[in-house]
């Protein structure tokens, strides 16, 4: 056979991967929207809490506890993680301890996540009597997303050429201006592009947040943070992959349909923001060629 | 004649780390005129001309010794005590390749007034119209100030560059190889441009192209191996070379 008889096979193949990725993916979410189409159309699905009647029961305290925990997940991972970035890559000493920092911070993305669950309880909840709150729950998803905020920061970084670096110190910028005026600016894109990868995670985690006792029947909603911030904090709280968990578990076939229900609902929140970040990266690449 | 000086290197030593890059060099750059720095690869040319804006302090293991002192006032640029940001706002640079800011053409001209402290818009708006004229460049953009930098040919590119350094009013500009990158037509438009600017400011040029040294410069400065092996003004340095290697490096017997 000649060359091109292989390349033709190995297209072929390539196509052929391609799509029976693209069929599980489609197979699930058929499945899960099929199973749940009648709560998916059903707007008391949204406004309602938990209930042990399945017709009655929504998931209105797992979409506001999602909410909560996400914002304080973001929070603390992209207030944490893009500075620890711009040190490591463009301030810190390039040394043996930087490069065992750097060895670590990729690691850590490695970690199961039922780890980051222990560590919370540990600390969060045990050392600093945090409880189990939504506070713990913002916590912990934030440390399960900072490896991945690092390292985007890091890699977004790296693509600015060495020369725009230059170009601002011969003018005489300090460092704190290189960085507001030049680096953020130019590597945004790159950043919130790692910030919705690091969400579209964490927002699925079970695990972790089990771990530091999320509650699967919450019948309320935590006070809005403009009126209590701090109780807001310390609220307990449940989250959309805990509910389904939840209804997955019980023997009537009617929660299996919310928890599918749920499930899409939770699957179309994660497309949504991976094609925001599709977005912003398209977006801002187009403004910041070299 | 006698020439004013404006920057006078004595016993200039430079390492990367333990590599001794620049070996005593000693050399006077006078005020008002364009020196140029000329020499095969690697024989330091850019080192000593990046050791004048202290750019080596950005990176680890670099080292500086002996002392290039700044005139009128007599500071020596290189000595710890003296805060690098503050060379730099005197002492300006135009690197080898084009590097505008992913900016508009106005913010890139009015950066380096801007981290002065310049916020008057008005005044802000003359001195890049200034800076802009200088590098002949206001003509051909002077519609477009909000246009990306990066909508330049790279010729453009480098005179807005330049307008970027000129705009704070630097008393030198140094110059980097600052036409390796571009066409020939360009090249001459910046070399015009040189010229003319060395009537308000100090110019020193690497330059890799000996040509372009004889066409543009008043002194000229040959190093070999980090070393300084002759300085004198350009045409007795072309005519007349008092060394027998710069003799034979500028008639292309090697480099």
């Amino acid at each position: 056979m000649n060359y091109k008889s292989w390349e033709k096979i190995f297209s072929i193949l390539s196509i052929l991967a391609l799509l029976i990725v693209l069929l599980f993916l489609f197979s699930i979410a058929l499945k899960l929207f099929l199973d749940g189409m009648h709560r998916i159309f059903e707007l008391k699905f949204y406004t309602s809490f938990p209930s042990r009647f399945p017709e009655e029961a929504g998931i209105l305290s797992a979409l506001v506890g999602t909410l909560y925990v996400m914002a304080g997940a973001i929070f603390w991972s992209v207030v944490l993680g893009v500075p620890a970035g711009i040190y490591l890559e463009e301030f810190g000493k390039k040394g043996k301890i930087a490069r065992l920092i750097e060895a670590n911070i990729s690691n850590l993305s490695a970690v199961p996540s039922i780890i980051y669950g222990l560590l919370a309880l540990g600390i969060f909840v045990y050392r600093f009597d945090f409880g189990e709150s939504i506070l713990t729950a913002g916590l912990t998803l934030g440390l399960l997303m900072l490896p991945v905020i690092v390292v985007t920061t890091r890699e977004s970084l790296r693509r600015i050429p060495r020369a725009i670096r230059e170009g601002a110190y011969a003018l005489g910028a300090t460092n704190y201006e290189l960085v507001f005026h030049h680096l953020l600016p130019y590597s945004l894109g790159g950043i919130l592009t790692g910030v919705i990868i690091a969400i579209s995670r964490a927002i699925g985690e079970t695990a972790p947040l089990l771990t530091i006792g999320a509650l699967t029947f919450i019948a309320f909603l935590p006070p809005p943070p403009w009126e209590n911030f701090i109780e807001m904090l310390k609220s307990p709280f449940t989250v959309l992959p805990i509910q389904m968990f939840n209804w997955v578990s019980r023997p009537q076939e009617a929660f299996h349909k919310n928890a599918a229900a749920a499930g899409f609902v939770l699957l179309v929140v994660c497309l949504l923001l991976n094609s925001v970040s599709f977005y912003l990266r398209y977006k801002l690449r187009k403004k910041y060629h070299w | 004649m006698t020439e004013e000086i404006k920057l006078k290197v004595e016993n200039f030593n430079f390492y990367y780390d333990s590599f001794l890059a620049l070996k005593n060099i000693n050399i006077s750059i006078y005020k008002n005129r364009v020196t140029a720095i000329i020499g095969p690869s690697g024989c330091g040319k850019s080192t000593l001309l990046r050791s004048f804006n202290r750019m080596h302090d950005l990176y680890e293991g670099t080292r500086y010794e002996g002392s290039i002192i700044l005139y009128p006032d007599g500071i020596n640029i290189v000595s710890r005590t003296v805060d690098p940001l503050y060379i730099r706002m005197r002492i300006g640079m135009v690197f080898q390749k084009p590097n505008p800011f992913p900016k508009s053409i106005f913010e890139n001209v009015a950066y380096g007034l801007r981290i002065k402290g310049i916020t008057n818009k008005t005044e802000l708006a003359d001195r890049v119209e200034k800076a802009l004229k200088d590098a002949a460049l206001w003509e051909e953009v002077k519609d477009r100030l909000n246009e990306n930098a990066y909508s330049l040919s790279g010729g453009q590119q480098q005179r807005l560059c330049i307008a970027r350094a000129i705009a704070p009013e630097p008393e030198i500009l140094l110059f980097d190889e600052p036409t390796s990158a571009l066409d020939p037509i360009s090249t001459g438009k910046i070399e015009d441009l040189i010229v003319e600017l060395k009537t308000k400011i100090t110019i020193v040029i690497v330059t890799h192209n000996m040509q372009q040294a004889a066409r543009i410069s008043d002194y000229t400065a040959f190093m070999y191996l980090g070393e300084l092996i002759e300085f004198d003004r350009t045409e007795k340095l072309f005519t007349n070379p008092s060394k027998k290697l710069t003799e034979d490096y500028i008639s292309g017997r090697f480099g």
